[in-house]
Protein backbone atom coordinates (compact mmCIF):
# COMPACT_ATOMS: atom_id res chain seq x y z
CA UNK A 1 0.00 0.00 0.00
CA UNK A 2 1.45 3.58 -0.68
CA UNK A 3 -0.38 5.41 1.80
CA UNK A 4 1.01 8.94 1.26
CA UNK A 5 0.28 11.57 3.83
CA UNK A 6 -2.08 12.91 2.17
CA UNK A 7 -3.65 9.58 1.56
CA UNK A 8 -3.98 8.61 5.24
CA UNK A 9 -6.88 10.15 6.98
CA UNK A 10 -7.68 10.00 10.49
CA UNK A 11 -10.54 7.84 9.95
CA UNK A 12 -8.19 5.12 8.65
CA UNK A 13 -4.99 5.94 10.73
CA UNK A 14 -7.05 4.71 14.26
CA UNK A 15 -7.41 1.61 12.80
CA UNK A 16 -3.36 1.12 12.16
CA UNK A 17 -2.69 2.34 15.26
CA UNK A 18 -2.27 -1.67 17.40
CA UNK A 19 -0.46 -2.34 13.74
CA UNK A 20 1.62 0.81 14.82
CA UNK A 21 2.14 0.00 18.59
CA UNK A 22 3.00 -4.01 17.87
CA UNK A 23 5.46 -3.12 15.33
CA UNK A 24 3.70 -4.33 12.33
CA UNK A 25 3.58 -1.47 10.02
CA UNK A 26 5.94 -2.04 6.84
CA UNK A 27 8.08 0.99 7.28
CA UNK A 28 6.21 3.06 4.49
CA UNK A 29 3.33 2.98 6.44
CA UNK A 30 5.13 3.69 9.86
CA UNK A 31 6.46 6.67 8.38
CA UNK A 32 3.09 8.03 7.01
CA UNK A 33 1.69 7.37 10.63
CA UNK A 34 4.32 9.29 12.10
CA UNK A 35 4.09 12.01 10.28
CA UNK A 36 0.56 11.88 10.57
CA UNK A 37 0.30 12.33 14.11
CA UNK A 38 3.37 14.69 13.99
CA UNK A 39 0.98 17.34 12.33
CA UNK A 40 -2.65 15.88 13.96
CA UNK A 41 -3.37 16.81 17.11
CA UNK A 42 -6.91 14.65 17.32
CA UNK A 43 -4.71 11.65 16.09
CA UNK A 44 -1.94 12.51 18.44
CA UNK A 45 -4.23 12.57 21.79
CA UNK A 46 -5.51 9.61 20.09
CA UNK A 47 -2.50 7.21 20.34
CA UNK A 48 -1.76 8.82 23.50
CA UNK A 49 -5.32 7.30 24.59
CA UNK A 50 -4.73 3.95 23.35
CA UNK A 51 -1.19 4.07 25.38
CA UNK A 52 -2.79 4.85 28.20
CA UNK A 53 -5.34 2.27 28.02
CA UNK A 54 -2.75 -0.37 28.08
CA UNK A 55 -0.66 0.80 30.59
CA UNK A 56 -3.85 1.39 32.63
CA UNK A 57 -5.45 -2.26 31.99
CA UNK A 58 -2.01 -3.52 32.50
CA UNK A 59 -2.83 -2.46 35.89
CA UNK A 60 -5.40 -4.75 36.38
CA UNK A 61 -4.62 -7.67 39.13
CA UNK A 62 -4.58 -10.72 37.18
CA UNK A 63 -8.02 -13.04 37.47
CA UNK A 64 -7.21 -15.70 40.47
CA UNK A 65 -8.40 -19.53 41.15
CA UNK A 66 -11.11 -19.44 43.20
CA UNK A 67 -10.95 -21.14 46.25
CA UNK A 68 -13.32 -24.10 45.30
CA UNK A 69 -11.80 -24.75 42.14
CA UNK A 70 -8.25 -24.85 43.47
CA UNK A 71 -9.37 -27.47 46.64
CA UNK A 72 -11.02 -29.62 43.85
CA UNK A 73 -8.22 -29.72 41.54
CA UNK A 74 -5.89 -30.28 44.39
CA UNK A 75 -7.82 -33.12 45.44
CA UNK A 76 -7.72 -34.22 41.69
CA UNK A 77 -4.23 -34.15 41.75
CA UNK A 78 -4.12 -36.54 45.05
CA UNK A 79 -6.38 -38.58 43.38
CA UNK A 80 -3.63 -38.69 40.50
CA UNK A 81 -0.32 -39.29 42.40
CA UNK A 82 -2.15 -41.95 44.68
CA UNK A 83 -2.69 -44.23 41.87
CA UNK B 1 9.33 -27.60 36.30
CA UNK B 2 8.11 -30.26 34.14
CA UNK B 3 10.74 -32.55 35.93
CA UNK B 4 9.05 -31.42 39.17
CA UNK B 5 5.52 -32.45 37.89
CA UNK B 6 6.33 -35.67 36.65
CA UNK B 7 7.97 -36.15 40.24
CA UNK B 8 4.66 -35.61 41.60
CA UNK B 9 5.38 -31.97 43.12
CA UNK B 10 2.46 -30.95 44.87
CA UNK B 11 3.47 -27.42 44.97
CA UNK B 12 4.51 -26.96 41.41
CA UNK B 13 1.38 -28.15 40.16
CA UNK B 14 -0.32 -25.45 42.68
CA UNK B 15 1.73 -22.93 41.44
CA UNK B 16 0.94 -23.85 37.69
CA UNK B 17 -2.67 -23.58 38.60
CA UNK B 18 -2.57 -20.27 40.08
CA UNK B 19 -0.58 -19.16 37.10
CA UNK B 20 -2.65 -20.34 34.07
CA UNK B 21 -6.30 -21.08 35.78
CA UNK B 22 -8.00 -17.98 35.28
CA UNK B 23 -6.32 -17.76 31.69
CA UNK B 24 -7.48 -20.93 30.63
CA UNK B 25 -11.32 -20.31 31.83
CA UNK B 26 -11.29 -16.78 29.74
CA UNK B 27 -9.87 -19.01 26.92
CA UNK B 28 -12.38 -21.49 27.33
CA UNK B 29 -15.55 -19.33 27.13
CA UNK B 30 -14.86 -18.53 23.43
CA UNK B 31 -15.72 -22.20 23.02
CA UNK B 32 -18.48 -22.91 25.60
CA UNK B 33 -21.40 -20.99 26.77
CA UNK B 34 -21.66 -20.82 30.46
CA UNK B 35 -18.56 -20.22 32.95
CA UNK B 36 -20.44 -23.70 34.48
CA UNK B 37 -19.01 -25.57 31.56
CA UNK B 38 -15.92 -23.45 31.00
CA UNK B 39 -14.52 -24.68 34.46
CA UNK B 40 -15.51 -28.29 33.40
CA UNK B 41 -13.39 -27.88 30.58
CA UNK B 42 -10.62 -26.37 32.86
CA UNK B 43 -10.51 -29.37 35.36
CA UNK B 44 -10.82 -31.65 32.36
CA UNK B 45 -7.57 -29.62 31.05
CA UNK B 46 -5.61 -30.00 34.43
CA UNK B 47 -6.01 -33.68 34.79
CA UNK B 48 -5.42 -34.33 30.95
CA UNK B 49 -2.28 -32.30 31.76
CA UNK B 50 -1.31 -34.47 34.46
CA UNK B 51 -2.23 -37.85 32.65
CA UNK B 52 0.17 -36.55 29.84
CA UNK B 53 3.28 -35.12 31.75
CA UNK B 54 4.99 -38.38 31.03
CA UNK B 55 4.89 -38.04 27.64
CA UNK B 56 5.32 -34.52 27.01
CA UNK B 57 7.79 -34.17 24.98
CA UNK B 58 9.32 -30.24 25.24
CA UNK B 59 8.69 -29.77 21.68
CA UNK B 60 6.51 -26.64 22.70
CA UNK B 61 6.57 -24.49 25.66
CA UNK B 62 5.03 -26.14 28.48
CA UNK B 63 2.41 -23.26 28.81
CA UNK B 64 1.33 -23.50 24.79
CA UNK B 65 1.01 -27.60 25.36
CA UNK B 66 -1.68 -26.68 28.23
CA UNK B 67 -3.46 -24.36 26.37
CA UNK B 68 -3.63 -27.28 23.27
CA UNK B 69 -4.98 -29.56 25.69
CA UNK B 70 -7.65 -26.93 26.87
CA UNK B 71 -8.64 -25.94 23.32
CA UNK B 72 -9.33 -29.39 22.18
CA UNK B 73 -11.06 -30.21 24.93
CA UNK B 74 -13.22 -27.25 24.34
CA UNK B 75 -13.62 -27.60 21.00
CA UNK B 76 -15.23 -30.68 21.62
CA UNK B 77 -17.25 -29.74 24.26
CA UNK B 78 -18.33 -26.73 22.19
CA UNK B 79 -19.42 -28.99 18.94
CA UNK B 80 -21.28 -31.05 21.25
CA UNK B 81 -23.17 -27.63 22.04
CA UNK B 82 -22.99 -26.84 18.67
CA UNK B 83 -21.76 -22.98 18.67
CA UNK B 84 -20.28 -22.07 15.66
CA UNK B 85 -19.26 -18.41 16.67
CA UNK B 86 -15.65 -19.66 17.60
CA UNK B 87 -14.51 -20.22 14.49
CA UNK B 88 -15.58 -17.00 12.64
CA UNK B 89 -13.92 -15.34 16.10
CA UNK B 90 -11.03 -16.85 16.22
CA UNK B 91 -10.41 -17.64 12.36
CA UNK B 92 -12.18 -14.98 10.52
CA UNK B 93 -12.15 -11.89 12.66
CA UNK B 94 -12.53 -9.69 9.39
CA UNK B 95 -15.59 -11.06 8.49
CA UNK B 96 -17.52 -8.97 10.22
CA UNK B 97 -15.80 -5.23 10.15
CA UNK B 98 -15.71 -2.95 13.11
CA UNK B 99 -15.02 0.07 13.34
CA UNK B 100 -12.41 1.55 16.30
CA UNK B 101 -13.90 4.60 16.34
CA UNK B 102 -17.45 5.62 15.31
CA UNK B 103 -17.98 7.23 11.80
CA UNK B 104 -19.98 9.93 12.85
CA UNK B 105 -16.60 11.50 14.95
CA UNK B 106 -15.06 11.71 11.48
CA UNK B 107 -15.96 14.30 8.53
CA UNK B 108 -17.80 12.57 5.78
CA UNK B 109 -15.76 10.73 2.69
CA UNK B 110 -17.03 13.48 0.28
CA UNK B 111 -16.29 16.45 2.22
CA UNK B 112 -14.35 19.29 0.47
CA UNK B 113 -11.31 19.76 2.31
CA UNK B 114 -11.13 17.35 5.06
CA UNK B 115 -12.42 13.72 4.17
CA UNK B 116 -12.31 11.35 7.54
CA UNK B 117 -10.68 14.23 9.42
CA UNK B 118 -11.80 14.25 12.98
CA UNK B 119 -15.16 15.76 13.05
CA UNK B 120 -14.72 16.03 17.01
CA UNK B 121 -11.13 14.98 17.99
CA UNK B 122 -9.96 13.36 21.28
CA UNK B 123 -9.53 15.56 24.21
CA UNK B 124 -6.95 14.64 26.59
CA UNK B 125 -7.72 12.75 29.62
CA UNK B 126 -7.65 14.48 33.37
CA UNK B 127 -4.58 12.57 34.48
CA UNK B 128 -5.66 12.63 38.19
CA UNK B 129 -9.16 10.58 37.21
CA UNK B 130 -7.22 7.72 35.22
CA UNK B 131 -5.39 6.98 38.26
CA UNK B 132 -8.70 6.76 40.32
CA UNK B 133 -10.09 3.17 41.44
CA UNK B 134 -13.39 4.00 39.94
CA UNK B 135 -11.59 4.21 36.65
CA UNK B 136 -10.00 0.79 36.92
CA UNK B 137 -13.46 -0.57 37.09
CA UNK B 138 -14.55 1.32 33.98
CA UNK B 139 -12.07 -0.54 32.55
CA UNK B 140 -12.54 -3.97 34.06
CA UNK B 141 -16.38 -3.87 33.22
CA UNK B 142 -15.34 -2.93 29.23
CA UNK B 143 -13.80 -5.87 29.29
CA UNK B 144 -16.18 -8.10 31.09
CA UNK B 145 -18.50 -6.64 27.83
CA UNK B 146 -15.93 -7.83 25.22
CA UNK B 147 -17.00 -10.83 22.91
CA UNK B 148 -15.02 -13.69 24.47
CA UNK B 149 -12.62 -13.91 21.87
CA UNK B 150 -11.24 -10.44 22.14
CA UNK B 151 -11.28 -10.57 26.04
CA UNK B 152 -8.91 -13.41 26.14
CA UNK B 153 -6.76 -11.95 23.76
CA UNK B 154 -6.97 -8.45 25.79
CA UNK B 155 -6.42 -10.29 29.08
CA UNK B 156 -3.20 -12.45 28.22
CA UNK B 157 -1.39 -9.77 26.29
CA UNK B 158 -2.69 -6.53 28.52
CA UNK B 159 -3.58 -7.91 32.01
CA UNK B 160 -1.05 -10.93 31.69
CA UNK B 161 1.81 -9.79 29.63
CA UNK B 162 2.04 -12.19 27.30
CA UNK B 163 3.99 -11.90 24.26
CA UNK B 164 2.03 -11.80 20.74
CA UNK B 165 3.55 -14.92 20.21
CA UNK B 166 2.54 -16.47 23.20
CA UNK B 167 -0.85 -15.55 22.83
CA UNK B 168 -1.42 -16.22 19.49
CA UNK B 169 -0.08 -20.22 20.26
CA UNK B 170 -2.23 -20.62 23.03
CA UNK B 171 -5.14 -19.67 20.84
CA UNK B 172 -3.78 -21.19 18.10
CA UNK B 173 -4.56 -18.19 15.74
CA UNK B 174 -2.34 -16.34 12.79
CA UNK B 175 -0.22 -13.45 14.09
CA UNK B 176 -2.45 -11.02 12.00
CA UNK B 177 -6.07 -12.81 13.99
CA UNK B 178 -4.61 -11.52 16.84
CA UNK B 179 -3.85 -8.08 16.62
CA UNK B 180 -7.54 -7.97 14.94
CA UNK B 181 -8.93 -9.01 17.77
CA UNK B 182 -6.46 -7.21 20.65
CA UNK B 183 -6.78 -3.73 18.10
CA UNK B 184 -11.06 -4.37 18.41
CA UNK B 185 -10.62 -4.73 22.37
CA UNK B 186 -8.51 -1.95 23.03
CA UNK B 187 -10.47 0.55 21.12
CA UNK B 188 -13.35 -0.30 23.01
CA UNK B 189 -11.62 -0.20 26.01
CA UNK B 190 -10.75 2.92 25.18
CA UNK B 191 -13.67 4.18 23.95
CA UNK B 192 -15.58 3.14 27.18
CA UNK B 193 -12.46 5.65 29.28
CA UNK B 194 -13.09 8.10 26.63
CA UNK B 195 -17.32 7.57 27.44
CA UNK B 196 -16.80 7.72 30.72
CA UNK B 197 -13.90 10.52 31.34
CA UNK B 198 -15.36 12.85 29.24
CA UNK B 199 -19.38 12.75 30.56
CA UNK B 200 -18.31 13.86 33.94
CA UNK B 201 -15.68 16.76 33.20
ZN1 LIG C 1 -5.40 12.78 12.18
Amino acid sequence: MSASIEQLSCQELVELVTDYLEGALPERERDSFEHHIEGCKGCHEYVRQMRETIELTGTLAPADISPEAEAALLSAFRDWTSR
Amino acid sequence: MIAALRARDERVFAELMRMYNASLLRVALIYVATRAVAEDVVQETWIGVLNGIDRFEGRSSLKTWIFRILTNIAKTRGQRERRTVPFSALERPDAVPEAAVDADRFLPPDHERWPGHWASRPEPWPEERLLAAETRAVVERAIDELPPAQRAVISLRDIEGWSSDEARNALGISETNQRVLLHRARSKVRQALEDYLTEAM
